[in-house]
């Protein structure tokens, strides 16, 4: 049992607060499905969420497992660099809330491209809009799953294969679950309650190490430094992990671009929209999901670098999840198993309730934008339309499941990165022009959204991420997705794309408009930015 | 909701309410604060971005123990996405919606 050496906790406390936290999310999905009928029952929870709690369900759909135990590691690990990370992730909803959320909520029902379809083309644009939607939720979901397994080595001491393999299952299963009996309600209170518990147990742990240190963040910091061994007062500093080459920061850069545009073209978030009653409770969604997104990465800085002073770096990279067990550890430190069983519930329920939130994007672009709108061209009942969505829902969850199971231990971090970037490239650059650009036309749309996520998706299969990068000389292995080192077939410099594809996207679009010699619609234009601004005509609230 | 009917050189309603006095001032108060206010964002974070990238030697300058100018840099986009979004909530609350949904009535019930 070398693995249980390393292995901290009492598995049987984890599995237990993480049992309590299911069954009550649960009993609440059980209790607030009761009314799912319609389609905006099953897709948007009726729309009778309010701002706050839709904000509370948007931070818990965004604070992913990497950005919780992703970006605390990275500062535990790499100090300032790590921090980077969360600034482009909270900044970034400024682009959802001045420009997007309200305008959105005007105009859509359920997906992003009832708002694109709304002047352009509805076939050929519903299909270009939910291939690049099924592909962001493709590469996010998996990123997610195949994290799970990590997770599940460190907090249940389950190191082989299989019994990981059965871990993701259930994890999958209990998903399905959900989102098949709750909906878009249901779904919604697990993002609560999930949020409420990681803020609550983020900001504990915080203001414990704060605590610790006389509520001094300069000393917890010093006690880092100390810890850090030959890295010294390089991790108060930028640059250890993005500063070696000229390369490495043109790659931050950008990685910045994406994250900061990315956000709002992220499908999962424009749907979350749809679920408040009109576009003042969209903007008071955007801006309590500020406060608790930016108030989390706060914590997450403080955890980081108390991670660092009290785990220390080696412990934190000697245990199984790597890098991703520093706030674990931090917790076990801290408050011993008890702690380390309430973060490690949390840590599981974070991937249950962002996979939840996946997986209905998903459903509804299909069943929404390729069943019915496009192969039977709008003849379906709204019943045909969620039943098919309801299958989707299991579709998608056997895929993650797989997935999960067949990306398990696979080098695949890089996909959280890639999604953020199909999004600000395939999708934001649309959804921008649709609103705001009068002579925008199909052909424009579809220049932009293809092109977006063809490129971004090329340049990723040709980079170093997914080939060649140099051999570790201790392993003789390439930190690359294909681990040997003599396959390469890398062209393309960067890590992240999103320099390039970004605004090659924005100019597609501009080019694709004016090459083409469709007429444009001036009447559907004035009725869609007069409703946009107004309200006028916009979906109500469902009233039971 | 007016039907708008098959486009064609008569104006349809929506036109109509679009080309009003009364929209295009709201247009014109939406368009002038949140174009300047995402220019001045994204601006503000891509400063940080490059400096953070090419500046080291002055984002590493210690202001006080173990704080950088970095870190406080890094601390004041959070500070500048609390103020940005306060100001636009209470800008949108204050001075857009009831504009907006003054409109909003007028069109819904067909007075434009």
């Amino acid at each position: 049992m070398a693995a249980a050496a390393t292995n901290v906790g009492n598995t049987w406390i984890n599995i237990g607060i993480f049992g309590a936290f299911v069954v009550v999310t649960l009993i609440v999905v059980f209790r607030v499905s009761r009314q799912n009928k319609s389609a905006a029952d099953f897709y948007a929870g009726g729309r009778s969420f309010t701002g706050t709690q839709n904000g509370t369900a948007i931070a818990g759909d965004y604070l992913s497992a990497a950005s919780f135990l992703g970006i605390a590691g990275a500062i535990a690990v790499n100090g300032y660099d790590g921090f980077l990370y969360s600034i482009g992730f909270l900044v970034a909803w400024l682009v959802a809330l001045l420009l997007v959320a309200e305008l959105l909520r005007n105009t859509g029902k359920f997906t992003m491209a009832d708002v694109l379809s709304f002047r352009l083309k509805q076939r050929p644009i519903r299909m270009a809009a939910a291939l690049s939607t099924l592909a962001v939720v493709f590469f996010y979901l998996l990123a997610q799953m195949a994290g799970a397994g990590g997770l599940v080595a460190l907090l249940l001491g389950i190191t082989d294969q299989a019994g990981q393999g059965l871990v993701i299952a259930v994890v999958g299963a209990l998903m399905i679950l959900y989102v098949l009996v709750g909906g878009m309600k249901g779904t919604t209170w697990v993002q609560i309650i999930k949020a409420t518990l990681l803020i609550a147990g983020a900001g504990a742990m915080t203001i414990w190490v704060l605590a610790l240190h006389g509520f001094n963040l300069s000393a917890v910091m010093q006690e880092a430094v100390n810890m850090s061994g030959d890295k010294g007062e390089a991790i108060l500093e930028p640059g250890l992990q993005y500063g070696a080459s000229a390369l490495s920061q043109l790659d931050f850069l950008s990685l910045a671009l994406a994250l900061v545009l990315g956000t709002a073209g992220l499908p999962h978030v424009l749907m979350r929209f749809y679920t408040v009653p009109s576009a003042k409770e969209a903007r008071k969604s955007v801006v309590v999901a500020i406060w608790l997104i930016g108030i989390f990465y706060l914590f997450t800085l403080v955890l980081g670098y108390g991670a660092g002073a009290l785990v220390g770096p080696e412990a934190i990279l000697a245990a199984p999840g790597g890098q991703n067990s520093a706030a674990p550890l931090l917790a076990f430190e801290l408050g011993g198993e008890i702690l380390l069983g309430i973060i490690a519930a949390v840590a599981f329920a974070t991937i249950l309730a962002v996979v939840a939130g996946l997986t209905i994007t998903a459903a509804a672009s299909f069943s929404h934008d390729i069943y019915a709108s496009i192969i039977k061209k709008g003849q379906v009942s709204a019943d045909g339309e969620v039943r098919v969505a309801r299958w989707t829902v299991v579709v998608i969850g056997v895929i993650a499941i797989l997935g999960g199971i067949f990306a398990n231990g696979q080098n695949i971090a890089f996909l959280v990165a890639l999604a953020f970037c199909v999004a600000a490239s395939a999708n934001l650059p649309t959804i921008i022009y649709s609103l705001f650009w009068k002579r925008f036309n199909t052909s424009g749309a579809l220049w932009s959204i293809y092109g977006g996520l063809i490129s971004t998706v090329v340049l990723i299969i040709f980079s170093p991420v997914v080939s060649g990068k140099p051999a570790d000389p201790v392993t003789g292995l390439s930190k690359s997705m294909i681990s040997n080192p003599a396959i390469d077939f890398h062209f393309f410099p960067l890590d992240n794309p999103g320099i390039v594809t970004i605004p090659l996207a924005f100019v597609l679009g501009i080019v694709g408009t004016f090459l083409s010699k469709e007429r444009s619609h001036p009447e559907k234009y004035a009725e869609m930015e007069v409703r946009s601004l107004t309200g006028a005509g916009a979906e109500k609230a469902v009233s039971h | 909701m007016t039907d708008v009917g098959a486009s064609g050189p008569v104006e349809t309603d929506y036109q109509r309410v679009e080309r009003s006095e009364e929209f295009q001032s709201l247009r014109r108060a939406f368009r002038n604060f949140v174009f300047p206010m995402t220019a001045l964002f994204l601006v503000w974070y891509l400063l940080y971005a490059l400096m953070s990238t090419y500046a080291h030697e002055f984002m590493s300058i210690r202001v006080a123990g173990t704080i950088t100018v970095g870190l406080v840099f890094g601390l004041l986009q959070f500070v500048s996405t609390f103020v940005i979004t306060t100001l636009y909530a209470r800008w949108a609350n204050n001075k857009f919606d009831a504009r907006a949904q003054a409109l909003r009535e007028e069109i819904e019930g067909g007075q434009l």
